[in-house]
C-alpha cells in the first residue's frame, strides 16, 4: 500500500495488487500436482501414503496458521486457544464418520439375524459398539445428529463459530485486552480438554474418536487413493482460505483491522465499532479452524482431548510468529516449516550427531533447538522467516526504480506489529 | 540271714507294707505330678472329643466351660490353642502346651506350668484348629484381654471387639468397666459398651438411651452401629402390611421413589404375578415360531418394527403358541391390589425411630465437620496455588512480565531438591539445605532469563510471553533429557508424614500445613522486603514510574534483574515444597503454570494480597465444585476455569484491582 496505489482509482482487482497470491496459489497447485504425480494412488509411487496423508494435514495446519495470522498478526489479539476450534471441527466431523462407519458394521453383522432388527435395535447396538469403551451404551444429546452428514458438517462451522462468538462477545465487551486475552483464551482450551477428558462429556473421553480414516461406504477403496483425494480437498480449501483472507485485509476492512492491531483506542475514538471488528475476526478464524480441523482430524485418523490441550494453541502461535505474522504467506511458510521439520526430527529419520562424549540425538534435541530458535526468532527477526522475502523484493524494487522513490518508501517502512 | 528271712518279724512287715505304700506313692508322683488331673486338664479331658476334632460348630461349650471356670491359667491355654500350641501326649491323652525351653520344645503342663518332657512326633500331636475355631477362640479370649495387666492388651481387646462385635462381649466388658484404672481407656470402654448394647442389649429402653447417646456424634463407629439398624428393604403383600413388620414407609408405585417397572419386578419377584412379556421375549417367542419364513400371519422380513412384532406376538398368543402378553390395565390392577412398603430388619419400631432421629442430628453434625473438613482443604489447595502463584505475582504483577517458564522454574525447584537427596540421605537435612539451594538455582536461572531475553522485550509484553514460552519447552527437554521422563521421588522426612487428625472426618497431613506455614512465610517476606527494605522501595519506584526511578538515581536495570531473580527464586522453593507431596517430572510445571496465572488475574495484578485472595477464592473453589461432584476433578477444574473466565467478565482487572494512574501502567 504505497503512496503510488491509493493515488490511482481502485478499480482493478485485488488480485494485482497482492501478488504473492497468484504466487501463492500456483505454488499451491503445483505442488498438489506434483505429490499427486509421485502418489502410490494416482502416481509413479515415490511418496509413501503416510507420507501424503503428512503433507494433507500440513495443508490443513497452514490453514489453521493462516486463521491465527488473520487474529493475531493482522488483528492484534493473541489467542492461544485456536487449537481448541480446530479440534472441534475435527470432533464434529469424527462424531459422523464413526457413527456411520459403525452403522454399516453393525448392520452388515445384525444382517443375519432371525429377526430384521428395528430402527431402535440397530441404534442401540451402534451404541453399545461406540460407548462400551466408556462403560455406556447409551448416545448422548450431543450425538442427536450424528446420523445426518449434512447436520455435521454444518456443525463444523457452527459450533466453533458460536463457542467464538459467545467467548468472544464475553471477552471484547468487557475490554480484556493483551496478555489477559491470552490467558482466557488458554483457560478457554484448557477448560474443554479438561471436560473431553472425562468418559461422560459424550465424545469417549479420553480414548477419543479414531478410525476416522475410513469413509463410511468407501471400504472398497484403498487408503492411497483416499489420501489424495484428502490432499487434494486441503489444498482446495487452504487455496481458498487464502484467497479470502488476502483479499479480506487488502480492502478497507483489512485497514480497520490492522489499525485495531496498532492502535486500538484510537480507531474507538475515529467512530468504529472496535469490538464488532474483533468479534467478527474472532468468530470469522474460529470458523475457518473448524474446517481445517474437519479436514485434519480424518487424515490423522484418530482425535482425543490432548489434541486440545493449551500446548497445542502456543505451538500455533509459534509457527506463525517464525513463519512471520502480518503476512499471509509467513503463516503458512512457518505451519509448513516448523510442523514437518517437528515431524522429521521426532520421526526418528534424522541423523543423529556424534560429539565424541555424547551423540546428540535428535529425538531428544529437537525441541530444545525448537525452544531456543523460537527466542532467537522474536529477539532478532520479529518478522520471521517472512522477512527473508522482503529482503529479496526490496533489493529488486531498488534496482527498478528510482531511488528517490524507494528512499522515500525505506523511510516510512510498514507498520511494525506491536502491542500493548 | 536266712534265719532272719525266715522270721520276719512284724516290725520288717510294716516296713514291707509302707515300702509298698512309698512305691505306689513314688510311682505315682514319677510319671508326673501332671497324672494328678488339674482343673484345666479335666475340662479339656471332658470335651477330649471335641478338642481332638474341632470345628467352628462344635467348639463353643469347651471355650464357654474353659471361659466360665474362673482359673487363672485357661486364658494361657485358649490362647495357646488359638496358636496352634496345645499338644495331645500320645500315650494317655492328657494336653499340654509347648513352648520353647532351651533350645527343645517342651510339654509344659496344663494347670502347674510344670515342664514334663520333650515333643517329638512319637510322644505329642499338635492340635489343629481351623480359621473359624481360632476366630471363635479369639473372640472368647477378648473377655479375658479385657482385664489384662497390660494397657496394651486391654486396647488389643478394645479392637478386637470394635472390628468384630459379638453379643458374648456385652456382658464381659461391662463387667470389665469397674475395674478399669485407665481414665481413657476406661471412657473407651465406656463407649464401645453402649456401641455393643445398641447392637444386642435386648431390653429396649436401655438400647434406645444407648443410641440417644450418640446424638450428634460423628464417629465412623457409631453409624456403623446404627446404618444396619435403618437398613430397609422392599416388600410387597396384598393388602395392608402385617402387624409383625416394622414398617417404614408405605409407597406408592409409579412416585420417583418406585418406578412403576420396579414395583412390578417386584411383585413378579415375590410370587404374586407373572412376569411380562418384554421386547427380548417377543423376539425370541417369534424366532422360535418361525415357519416357512413367516410366522403370527407375517413375513418374517416385515418384522423390523415394534407395531409389527407386537402384532404377529399377538397373532402367536391367539393361536396359543405363546403365553399372552399383560396389557398395562392388567399391570395397573396387579399394582393396586397390592401394598409396597419398607421395612426394617429391626423389629423394634422404638429402636428404629431413635435411630433414625439420631441418624439425622449426627447427619447434621457431619455436614458441619465435612464442611470444617472442606474448609480445611480448600485452605491447603489455595497455599499450594498461592506458592506457585506468588512469584508469578512479583514477575507478572509487579513488572508486566509474563513468564511462560515460570512453570519450569517450579520444576527446577523440585528436580534441586531431588538431586540434593542424591547427595544427603537424611531427609530432614536435605530439606533444609534444598530450599535455600532451590533459591539460588533458580534465582541465577531467573537473572540469566530476565539478562538474555526479556529485558530486551520491556515494551513488547506479547512477545515476552513467546519467548519465554520457548524457554519452556526448552527447558523442559532438557530436564527430560537429563532426569528421563520417569517421575523422580522427593521424599519428605518422617516428621512430615502421617496427618493430624481431629476427628474421624476433620484431619490434614502435616505436608499440607508445613506448606501453608511456608506460604504464610513468603507472604511475610514478600512484604517484609517490599515494605521495609531499601530493594522494596527501589523496586515499587521502578514499578510506578521507571524514568522518574532512574533520574533519582535508582538504576531500573539492576532492579528489574533482582525483582525477576526474586521471583524465580521464589518459584523455586514452591517447586521443592510441590515436589514433597507430588510427583517430579519434567512437566510438573505446566500442571500449575495455568492455574497460576489464573490465580493472580482473578486476585488482581500488581498485588500480593491479590495473589492471596485469587488463591483462597481458586483453591476454595475447586474444593467446593470437587465435594459437589465428588468422583470428577476433571469436571471440577472444568467449572472452576468457567467460573474464571466468567469472572473476569464482571471484574477484569481482578478481585483487588488498582485504581488510578498504576492501573494503566
Amino acid at each position: 500500500m504505497t503512496a503510488l496505489d491509493t493515488a490511482r482509482p481502485r478499480r482493478r482487482s485485488f488480485l494485482i495488487d497482492n501478488p504473492s497470491v497468484m504466487i501463492f496459489i500456483a505454488a499451491l497447485g503445483v505442488f498438489t500436482v506434483v505429490a499427486t504425480v509421485l502418489s502410490e494412488g494416482f502416481g509413479v509411487g515415490l511418496l509413501s501414503t503416510s507420507l501424503v496423508k503428512t503433507l494433507g494435514k500440513t495443508l490443513c495446519l497452514c490453514m489453521i496458521a493462516i486463521a491465527m495470522d488473520l487474529v493475531w498478526g493482522y488483528c492484534g489479539i493473541l489467542s492461544l486457544g485456536h487449537f481448541a476450534f480446530f479440534g472441534l471441527g475435527g470432533y464434529m466431523i469424527g462424531m459422523w464418520l464413526m457413527y456411520a462407519r459403525t452403522e454399516t458394521i453393525v448392520i452388515e453383522s445384525l444382517a443375519n439375524a432371525p429377526l430384521p432388527p428395528t430402527e431402535q435395535e440397530i441404534i442401540d447396538a451402534i451404541g453399545v459398539q461406540i460407548f462400551g469403551v466408556v462403560g455406556s451404551s447409551d448416545f448422548p444429546w450431543i450425538w442427536a445428529f450424528a446420523d445426518s452428514l449434512a447436520i455435521q458438517l454444518a456443525l463444523v462451522v457452527l459450533v466453533p463459530g458460536l463457542l467464538a462468538l459467545v467467548f468472544g462477545w464475553l471477552a471484547f465487551r468487557s475490554r480484556v485486552t493483551g496478555v489477559y486475552l491470552s490467558i482466557l483464551t488458554q483457560a478457554m482450551t484448557l477448560a474443554l480438554s479438561l471436560y473431553l477428558f472425562q468418559n461422560d462429556s459424550g465424545l469417549r473421553g479420553n480414548n477419543g474418536l479414531s478410525g476416522l480414516q475410513n469413509l463410511p461406504g468407501l471400504d472398497e477403496t484403498p487408503q492411497s487413493i483416499v489420501s489424495i483425494w484428502f490432499l487434494w480437498a486441503s489444498a482446495l480449501a487452504l487455496a481458498l482460505t487464502y484467497l479470502f483472507a488476502a483479499w479480506l485485509v487488502s480492502g478497507k476492512f483489512g485497514s480497520v483491522v490492522q489499525a485495531i492491531r496498532d492502535d486500538e483506542a484510537r480507531v474507538r475514538f475515529l467512530g468504529y465499532p472496535v469490538e464488532g471488528f474483533k468479534l467478527f475476526v474472532f468468530t470469522l478464524t474460529a470458523v475457518i479452524a473448524g474446517i481445517a480441523g474437519a479436514l485434519y482430524y480424518p487424515q490423522a485418523g484418530i482425535i482425543n482431548p490432548a489434541e486440545l490441550a493449551p500446548i497445542a494453541s502456543i505451538y500455533l502461535a509459534v509457527w506463525v510468529a517464525i513463519g512471520g505474522r502480518g503476512r499471509l504467506y509467513g503463516a503458512v511458510i512457518g505451519a509448513a516449516v516448523v510442523s514437518l521439520l517437528s515431524t522429521w526430527f521426532t520421526g526418528g529419520r534424522a541423523p543423529d550427531i556424534p560429539l565424541g562424549f555424547y551423540t546428540v540425538q535428535w529425538v531428544d534435541w529437537w525441541q530444545v533447538l525448537l525452544g531456543i530458535g523460537f527466542v532467537c526468532v522474536t529477539l532478532f527477526a520479529p518478522k520471521g522467516l517472512g522477512g527473508l522475502v522482503d529482503l529479496f523484493v526490496d533489493t529488486k524494487r531498488l534496482a527498478q526504480r528510482r531511488p528517490e522513490t524507494s528512499a522515500a518508501e525505506l523511510a516510512s517502512p510498514r507498520p511494525q506489529p506491536s502491542e500493548n | 540271714m536266712s534265719d532272719g528271712a525266715f522270721m520276719i518279724s512284724p516290725r520288717w512287715r510294716w516296713f514291707g507294707v509302707a515300702c509298698s505304700a512309698l512305691f505306689f506313692v513314688l510311682a505315682f508322683t514319677a510319671t508326673g505330678a501332671a497324672q494328678s488331673i488339674g482343673p484345666v486338664q479335666a475340662i479339656l479331658q471332658e470335651h477330649r472329643a471335641v478338642l481332638e476334632k474341632s470345628s467352628r460348630k462344635t467348639v463353643g461349650p469347651v471355650i464357654d466351660a474353659l471361659g466360665d471356670s474362673g482359673l487363672e491359667r485357661a486364658p494361657l491355654v485358649l490362647e495357646a490353642w488359638q496358636a496352634r500350641n496345645l499338644y495331645q501326649r500320645t500315650e494317655d491323652g492328657l494336653f499340654f502346651i509347648g513352648e520353647e525351653r532351651g533350645g527343645t520344645n517342651r510339654l509344659i503342663d496344663v494347670d502347674s506350668g510344670d515342664d514334663v518332657g520333650e515333643i517329638t512326633r512319637d510322644t505329642a500331636k499338635q492340635l489343629r484348629p481351623n480359621g473359624g475355631v481360632r476366630r471363635v477362640i479369639g473372640s472368647a479370649l477378648v473377655r479375658f484381654q479385657l482385664n489384662a495387666p497390660d494397657p496394651a492388651d486391654r486396647e488389643a481387646a478394645l479392637q478386637a471387639i470394635d472390628r468384630n462385635p459379638e453379643e458374648v462381649h456385652l456382658a464381659a466388658l461391662g463387667a470389665s468397666i469397674d475395674a478399669e484404672s485407665d481414665p481413657t481407656l476406661r471412657s473407651r470402654k465406656q463407649r464401645m459398651l453402649r456401641l455393643l448394647e445398641i447392637r444386642f442389649e435386648k431390653d429396649e429402653a436401655a438400647r434406645v438411651a444407648a443410641i440417644e447417646s450418640f446424638r450428634g456424634d460423628i464417629g465412623v463407629d457409631v453409624r456403623a452401629a446404627l446404618n444396619p439398624l435403618v437398613a430397609t428393604r422392599l416388600e410387597v403383600v396384598a393388602g395392608e402390611p402385617p402387624v409383625t413388620r416394622n414398617v417404614a414407609r408405605v409407597l406408592a408405585p409409579g412416585s420417583a421413589e418406585l418406578p412403576r417397572d420396579v414395583a412390578y419386578s417386584a411383585l413378579v419377584d415375590a410370587g404374586l404375578a407373572t412376569a411380562r412379556i418384554d421386547r427380548e421375549a417377543i423376539k425370541s417367542a417369534l424366532v422360535a415360531n418361525i415357519v416357512d419364513g413367516s410366522v403370527g400371519g407375517a413375513l418374517v422380513a416385515e418384522l423390523d418394527t415394534d407395531a409389527a412384532r407386537d402384532a404377529a406376538y399377538a397373532q402367536l398368543a391367539n393361536d396359543g403358541l405363546a403365553p399372552r402378553a399383560l396389557s398395562e390395565a392388567d399391570v395397573d390392577q396387579a399394582l393396586s391390589a397390592h401394598t409396597f412398603f419398607l421395612s426394617y430388619s429391626e423389629r423394634s419400631s422404638a429402636v428404629t425411630e431413635a435411630a433414625e432421629a439420631v441418624l439425622s442430628s449426627i447427619n447434621l453434625s457431619l455436614g458441619a465437620a465435612q464442611g470444617a473438613d472442606l474448609l480445611l482443604d480448600g485452605l491447603s489447595l489455595a497455599s499450594i496455588y498461592f506458592l506457585a502463584a506468588i512469584g508469578l505475582a512479583i514477575t507478572f504483577g509487579v513488572m508486566g512480565v509474563i513468564n511462560m517458564a515460570h512453570g519450569e522454574f517450579i520444576m527446577m525447584g523440585a528436580y534441586t531438591g531431588y538431586v540434593v537427596q542424591l547427595f544427603v540421605p537424611d531427609y530432614t537435612l536435605s530439606l533444609i539445605i534444598a530450599l535455600p539451594l532451590a533459591f539460588a538455582v533458580t534465582f541465577g536461572a531467573g537473572v540469566a532469563l530476565e539478562r538474555t531475553v526479556i529485558r530486551w522485550l520491556y515494551h513488547r509484553p506479547l512477545e515476552t510471553l513467546l519467548a519465554t514460552f520457548g524457554v519452556s519447552i526448552a527447558l523442559q527437554q532438557l530436564a527430560k533429557n537429563i532426569f528421563g521422563t520417569q517421575a523422580r521421588p522427593l521424599t519428605a522426612p518422617d516428621w512430615l508424614d502421617g496427618a493430624m487428625v481431629i476427628n474421624d472426618v476433620v484431619s490434614i497431613s502435616y505436608i499440607r500445613i508445613a506448606i501453608f506455614v511456608l506460604a504464610l512465610l513468603f507472604l511475610a517476606l514478600f512484604l517484609l522486603i517490599m515494605k521495609r527494605t531499601r530493594l522494596g522501595l527501589e523496586v515499587r519506584a521502578v514499578t510506578q514510574n521507571p524514568k522518574m526511578a532512574a533520574s533519582m538515581g535508582i538504576n531500573p536495570d539492576r532492579i528489574n534483574m533482582l525483582t525477576f531473580g526474586f521471583g524465580s527464586g521464589i518459584a523455586g522453593v514452591a517447586g521443592v515444597a510441590i515436589g514433597l507431596f507430588a510427583q517430579v517430572t519434567s512437566e510438573l510445571g505446566q500442571q500449575y503454570i495455568v492455574q497460576s496465572f489464573m490465580t493472580v488475574v482473578v486476585g488482581g495484578v500488581g498485588n500480593i494480597w491479590g495473589a492471596l485472595a485469587g488463591a483462597t477464592m481458586i483453591g476454595g473453589l475447586q474444593k467446593a465444585i470437587e465435594w459437589l461432584n465428588p468422583s470428577n476433578t476433571l469436571a471440577a477444574q472444568t467449572y472452576m476455569i468457567l467460573f474464571v473466565i466468567l469472572f473476569i467478565q464482571f471484574r477484569p482487572r481482578g478481585m483487588i484491582a488498582l485504581t488510578g494512574r498504576a492501573a494503566e501502567a
